[in-house]
């Protein structure tokens, strides 16, 4: 017989029982451990439940089709004390998105460009990145919410005595007014024109690489994207007799009325959050460009590359790969930290949900709950996506 | 880790958390064991609840768990105070981790039916009012429309403010703050026009600001707002006990007993007031108390035409006047059932 023959007649006549299988015993100890975690979950809600019910406490989502009674400094959709609890979680769910959108933003800029600046030969740049990275992230963000709050608030003048640019833009304690751009028929042309302009953007840049792979010869999509962005909309608006009109804030009795209003708690919250953030992300970048070997920016050099083309075309590709996943987490931490807003009082989810509604109507557990199930989700969404461009920087290594 | 020790540590604990059903509040018995009332206060609020440099609370709501406490463990002072925020009193108290809020909470129907909670009497019957700068030289509070108002966030003075202005169809923006100290900086910082809570409030934050007469306190009360302990559902004793120490202060007072002439009344005073004092009748056991349980209230804490003076009245900075807290004989609502 043949090796093989032999090693099959071995295992022939092997027990065949059912429990002998690895595999098997170990599916069975798996749904054994699934039911009793689903066990010991179903216990907690259920004694919660119970307990609730014996001291007289309602439960249940009820309470979330019931009108709310109050009214919110800051909404992005029609609301007002006749509004439900439901429509009270999607105000604040908009409000802490919107902080956690531009905080992001501006703390991604401040970040790269103070890291950045850290290489820079210049010493007061580089000082300057230094004092800013120590400073800011060594102070509680609590407390530099508040300084921006308070400070600041105390130091902008009544409405009566705005600060004023242009007699269009006003500055004061109650917030910065600016015109609100509201659109007439037509306008919808010049909206579809920019976005016509980003796509036509996005193909030249694709084609423009694909060029230079083949002939060597670059092209500036920069400057022709600008031109057609901008371009674009602009001839719309000369073509459609420029469809919009500025809806000025006026003073009238206690405050500005009409445009837009940025209220004072959303300006000071970006403000630490970014700034905050900001230090964290400087210091990610920092340690992104000096993990990259110090032989690719001699190299650089000796080919003649001019500095700034070597930091963007050769340095930050690879840096990227150590600063991507540094940066998913502090747009997490940025997320987590907006809900510092109600200390300030500025209506994101959780002061205005766990906040107010929760001392109205006495449901803590299930908005709670709630508010937990929303971070979360948001912060798994951004993970997801930051995990997808980390792919897409990281090293494409031989398979 | 083995997985078969995983299952068994999950059985194991879910086995004793489906054990767990919930055993009646003994509150009483809890707080004799422990030796002290753990009581819910404000975070500081003049007049109600508030912390001095030697670190002593003093104020209204105070009073009153001190009062509980005298008739409970018979001395004042044995009480362990708890400041709370709006948004935290109503958790901590049907958690279990206060006997007693007393904390200028209003009795309101939501309050006492779905929290699992019950209001034990009111200790000052209040208003919601408005406060603002005399630069403004508004006179009403109908002259408001369009305003920002400072409001402390999770108070039944949103809902009031949200009402008043529809009702009479003005504008109105609101600034949420979580403290009474950030609402009072917000409305010196200029950040609104207006601040609005309930009047003794208003009083207690004037005092505050760093110019009190540069604010005026408009005319208008637009809500009613009775102010009370608030206790758990579920424990009748403990209820009994927290709602007739609030009966025994306004009684006292009614009777004409004060913590001076306690002992007097105690030994020969009229059968009213010997059977509140504990010399006749037996008021306190009916309680699960000793008999000298009111006689502890008055003598410790005083009974409550002197509790108001003290922290609120004529003998406080506040100098806010009986107005309706007086006695129904006196101009006022208090009225307590009598002790018989």
């Amino acid at each position: 017989m043949s090796q093989e023959q032999r090693n099959q007649s071995q295992v022939a006549t092997a027990n065949r029982s059912f429990f002998n299988n690895p595999r098997n015993r170990a599916l069975i100890y798996q749904f054994l451990l699934l039911l009793g975690l689903g066990y010991f979950f179903y216990n907690i809600v259920s004694n919660t439940l119970a307990n609730m019910e014996a001291r007289g406490i309602k439960s249940g989502f009820d309470f979330l089709f019931t009108a709310s009674g109050f009214d919110i400094l800051m909404t992005l959709i029609p609301y007002d004390a006749t509004s439900t609890y439901g429509r009270t979680f999607v105000v604040g769910l908009l409000n802490t998105i919107l902080v956690s959108a531009v905080g992001i933003f501006f703390a991604t800029i401040i970040g790269f460009i103070m890291g950045v600046a850290y290489f820079s030969r210049n010493w007061l740049i580089n000082r300057l990145s230094i004092i800013y990275v120590e400073t800011f992230r060594n102070i509680p963000l609590l407390l530099q919410v508040f300084f921006w709050y308070f400070a600041v608030l105390a130091a902008l003048p009544s409405p009566r005595e705005s600060m004023s640019f242009g007699e269009s833009i006003f500055l004061n304690v109650r917030g910065l007014f600016l015109p609100e751009v509201v659109g007439e028929p037509g306008s919808n042309w010049v909206v579809f024109a920019f976005f016509a302009g980003l796509g036509i953007t996005w193909y030249i840049k694709k084609w423009a690489k694909k060029r230079q792979d083949e002939t060597g010869e670059q092209f500036p999509v920069l400057s022709t994207g600008l031109a057609i962005i901008l371009g674009l909309p602009l001839l719309a608006m000369l073509i459609t007799g420029i469809p919009f009109y500025l809806e000025y804030p006026e003073l009238k009795g206690f405050s500005f009325r009409g445009g837009v209003t940025v209220i004072p708690e959303l300006m000071a919250l970006t403000v630490a959050l970014s700034v905050y953030t900001g230090t964290f992300i400087a210091e990610a970048v920092r340690a992104g460009i000096q993990s990259v070997p110090h032989g690719q920016t001699e190299a650089a050099r000796s080919i003649g590359m001019k500095e700034r083309k070597i930091m963007s075309l050769i340095i930050v590709p690879q840096a990227m790969r150590v600063i991507v996943p540094l940066l998913n987490s502090e747009y997490q931490s940025l997320v987590k930290n907006s809900t510092l807003a109600t200390a300030i009082g500025y209506p994101d989810l959780f002061t205005v949900f766990v906040g107010t509604s929760l001392n109205q109507t006495g449901q803590a557990i299930e908005i709670v709950f709630m508010t937990m199930a929303v971070y979360f989700v948001i912060n798994m969404i951004i993970s997801f996506l930051m995990n997808r461009f980390n792919a897409s920087v990281a090293l494409v290594e031989r398979k | 880790m083995k997985i078969r020790k995983l299952i068994s540590v999950f059985a194991a604990v879910s086995i004793a958390c489906a054990a767990q059903t919930v055993s009646a509040d003994v509150t009483l018995e809890s707080v004799k064991k422990r030796g002290s009332l753990s009581c819910g206060v404000s975070t500081g609020l003049a007049g109600f609840s508030q912390k001095d440099e030697k670190g002593q609370w003093s104020g209204l709501d105070v009073d009153v768990c001190r009062a509980v406490a005298a008739a409970v463990l018979g001395d004042a002072e044995k009480v362990q105070y708890k400041p709370l925020t709006a948004k935290e009193r109503f958790t901590a108290l049907q958690s279990g981790e206060i006997d007693l809020l007393s904390r200028n909470t209003t009795w309101t129907h939501t309050r006492d039916t779905s929290l699992g909670l019950n209001f034990a009497g009111v200790n000052y019957y209040d208003g919601q009012g408005f406060m603002v700068s005399k630069k403004l030289g508004v006179k009403s509070a109908l002259e408001l429309d369009g305003a920002a108002a400072c409001i402390q966030a999770g108070t039944t003075t949103e809902l009031n403010l949200a009402d008043y202005f529809r009702a009479h169809n003005m504008k109105y923006t609101a600034v949420t703050f979580d403290t009474s100290d950030q609402t009072r900086a917000g409305f010196e910082s200029g950040r609104c026009d207006v601040l609005t809570s309930d009047q003794s409030q208003l009083y207690a934050i004037r005092i505050g600001l760093k110019d009190p007469s540069s604010a005026i306190v408009l005319p208008e009360v637009i809500s009613k707002e009775p102010l009370g302990p608030v206790v758990r559902q579920g424990d009748d004793e403990w209820f009994n006990i927290v709602k007739w120490s609030m009966n025994a202060l306004i009684e006292a007072e009614f009777l004409g007993v004060t913590s001076a002439n306690a002992d007097e009344m105690k030994a020969s005073g009229k059968p009213g007031q010997k059977r509140l004092l504990g010399s006749e009748g037996d008021a306190g056991e009916k309680l699960g108390l000793s008999a000298d349980w009111a006689y502890n209230i008055v003598k410790q804490v005083g009974n409550y035409g002197e509790m108001f003076d003290r922290n609120v009245g004529k003998d406080s900075p506040l100098e806010i006047s009986r107005g309706l807290n007086a006695q129904w004989n006196n101009g006022g609502i208090l009225y307590s059932p009598p002790i018989r």
